[in-house]
């Protein structure tokens, strides 16, 4: 019943060797080598910082666009999905089931930015068939991690 | 004008004046508008009840399920319970007849006792145990024998010294396992030990097994599971700890038809049933609670290595804990009683811990520090008790000489 070094890491981000030991009750050599381990074989590929934007007070603008593609012979998917992920504006590329086939969270610095990066990059490549833009007007949780402030319960100080 | 509070009341009945007042309700008054006060006093988990349950019972209020339930409680809930008991622990119960949910695991043992005994019957409490162990079997007419446990034995009961208690007019043995306040689980061999004495002197046995879910070292054994005590138990258990559900006050006991028969006739009338909400929240816990039990159990584990390296390292020696979610270090070597102990690290800096002695005598020159806090609570309440030892140490060198 307790977590991985991987799944700690996972949870709560970057963390001293001696703190991990301390938390699974392993040895400090021990959990210096498992995450040695783990960026070895690139199972860890970075940390990241989840952020709530609107205490950030920044006022960037967030599309989530669905994307219909032709997938091509020998390649599948891959090929028109790699590129329209190198462009940095793609913060997120899934290929899903379903009506469409590609799910991006594109990032831009306002409204303008993002319809114009839709307009002249996406939806004039080669393969893609359509695209269906929506901007994302608020963030309630991201990746397990509720962002708005939650009461705190009380608690007796004392009880048996 | 009331009467002086030091005068015994004559209205009040001679049991219930004799009873010894919980060793922790002194504190109570002393945290109250204090701030910034670092608990580990706390008996009760951390968590809010995982969301899914919580969503169960607005659903059920919802629909209008507001009613009393059958006494032994909804037939859906025993059911799950049965499923639960018979899938996670190998002992069958019947769900019409061997189960009734009561209103946390603190009605359990009182309609357990009072059930059982009669006027006159010894009923054996191992401790440390929790509070309420003793003064329910002596409201319930029973004569108290305690076994007491040490941290040299890991607090595991010795057999010898238990059945050397024993006389014709012991009824039960009470047990707890995982253990509150001492986070002890009982090996399997002593457990083996407990049953063989129980068939041998005719005992029941009354196994409080709420912190079940929260054994971090082996699997959790049942005391019903083993050889001829599915008869002889009545397993007691319920919500709280597991699934985060304190506040809902929801426990069960399961048992032999007559004795579980028994305990009804006293919920009906004392209690009619435990509350419907809670029951459907009951009911979506045991069908779907598990991924949550999981994440807080390991939560719960991290927080034991590190209460358990911290105490130590600050000089008060402590065994890991194998259950529930408290350690019970020693402060023995300090020079002071358990009681002065707390009082004056909750005066100067702040943390409220519990007497070793609330549990029970034996648990004197030990206290309680519950690790339902978060890392960040530990972490601090550590820092502030290590300042606090080292204050202490002359006193040390003093008690030696």
């Amino acid at each position: 019943m307790s977590r991985t070094v991987l799944q700690l890491l996972r949870a709560e981000g970057p963390m001293a060797p001696e703190e991990i030991a301390e938390r699974l009750g392993i040895s400090r050599d021990e959990a210096a080598a498992e995450v040695k381990r783990l960026h070895d074989e690139k199972v860890i590929l970075g940390y990241r910082t989840v952020v709530n934007p609107e205490k950030l007070g920044e006022d960037t603008v967030v599309a989530i666009i669905e994307v219909k593609v032709t997938p091509q012979r020998e390649v599948g998917f891959d090929a028109i999905a790699r590129r329209i992920y190198k462009f940095p504006e793609v913060r997120t590329c899934h290929l899903i089931s379903g009506d469409y086939d590609l799910l991006l969270l594109v990032e831009g610095e306002s409204l303008r930015q993002v319809a114009s990066f839709v307009a002249e990059k996406l939806a004039t490549l080669e393969h893609v068939h359509s695209t269906t833009t929506h901007f994302l007007l608020r963030k309630y949780k991201e990746d397990g991690v509720i962002l708005h402030d939650e009461d705190e319960s009380e608690r007796l100080i004392i009880s048996p | 004008m009331s009467e002086p509070s030091n005068q015994p009341s004559q209205r009040v009945s001679r049991v219930v004046a004799d009873l010894p007042p919980s060793g922790i309700r002194k504190f109570f008054d002393l945290v109250i508008g204090r701030e910034d006060i670092v608990s580990l006093g706390v008996g009760e988990p951390d968590f809010a009840t995982p969301w899914r349950i919580c969503e169960a019972a607005v659903y059920s209020i919802e629909r209008g399920r507001t009613s009393y339930t059958s006494n032994r409680g909804l037939m859906a809930l025993r059911n799950a319970i049965a499923e639960y008991l018979d899938t996670r622990y190998g002992v069958n119960y019947h769900p019409a007849t061997d189960i009734c949910v009561t209103v946390g695991v603190s009605q359990a043992i009182d309609i357990a006792l009072r059930a059982i005994v009669n006027p006159g019957d010894q009923v054996i409490v191992i401790e440390p145990c929790y509070v309420s162990y003793k003064p329910m079997a002596i409201l319930a007419g029973a004569e108290v024998l305690v076994l007491p446990t040490f941290a040299r034995d890991k607090f595991q009961p010795d057999l010898e010294r238990l059945e050397s208690l024993v006389t014709p007019r012991t009824k039960a043995l009470m047990i707890c396992c995982p253990n509150n306040p001492t986070g002890t689980t009982y090996a399997r061999s002593t457990l083996e030990g407990l049953a063989e004495m129980a068939r041998r002197r005719d005992l029941l046995v009354l196994s409080d097994e709420v912190y079940a879910e929260l054994t971090y070292e082996g699997e959790h054994v049942c005391f019903a599971s083993l050889e001829g005590m599915r008869e002889r138990t009545i397993f007691l258990s319920g919500f709280s700890k597991a699934f985060a559900m304190t506040g809902w006050r929801l426990g069960y006991l399961a048992g032999p038809r007559d004795v579980v028969e028994a305990a009804v006739k006293i919920h009906q009338y004392s209690m009619m049933c435990a509350p419907i909400m809670a029951q459907y929240a009951a009911i979506e816990a045991l069908r779907d609670g598990r991924r949550e039990v999981e994440a807080m159990v390991a939560a719960y584990n991290e927080r034991r290595h590190v209460i358990t390296r911290g105490l130590n390292r600050i000089g008060l020696p402590c065994i890991l804990p194998q259950g529930a979610f408290y350690a019970f270090p020693s402060i023995a070597h300090l020079g002071l009683s358990s009681e002065q102990f707390c009082l004056e690290l909750l005066a100067q800096t702040n943390v409220a811990v519990v007497p070793g002695n609330a549990f029970g005598e034996c648990g004197e020159g030990h206290v309680r520090c519950s690790y339902a806090a978060s890392i960040e609570q530990i972490r601090t309440a550590l820092d502030r008790m290590g300042d606090f030892v080292g204050t202490l140490r002359p006193l040390e060198r003093a008690a030696a000489r």
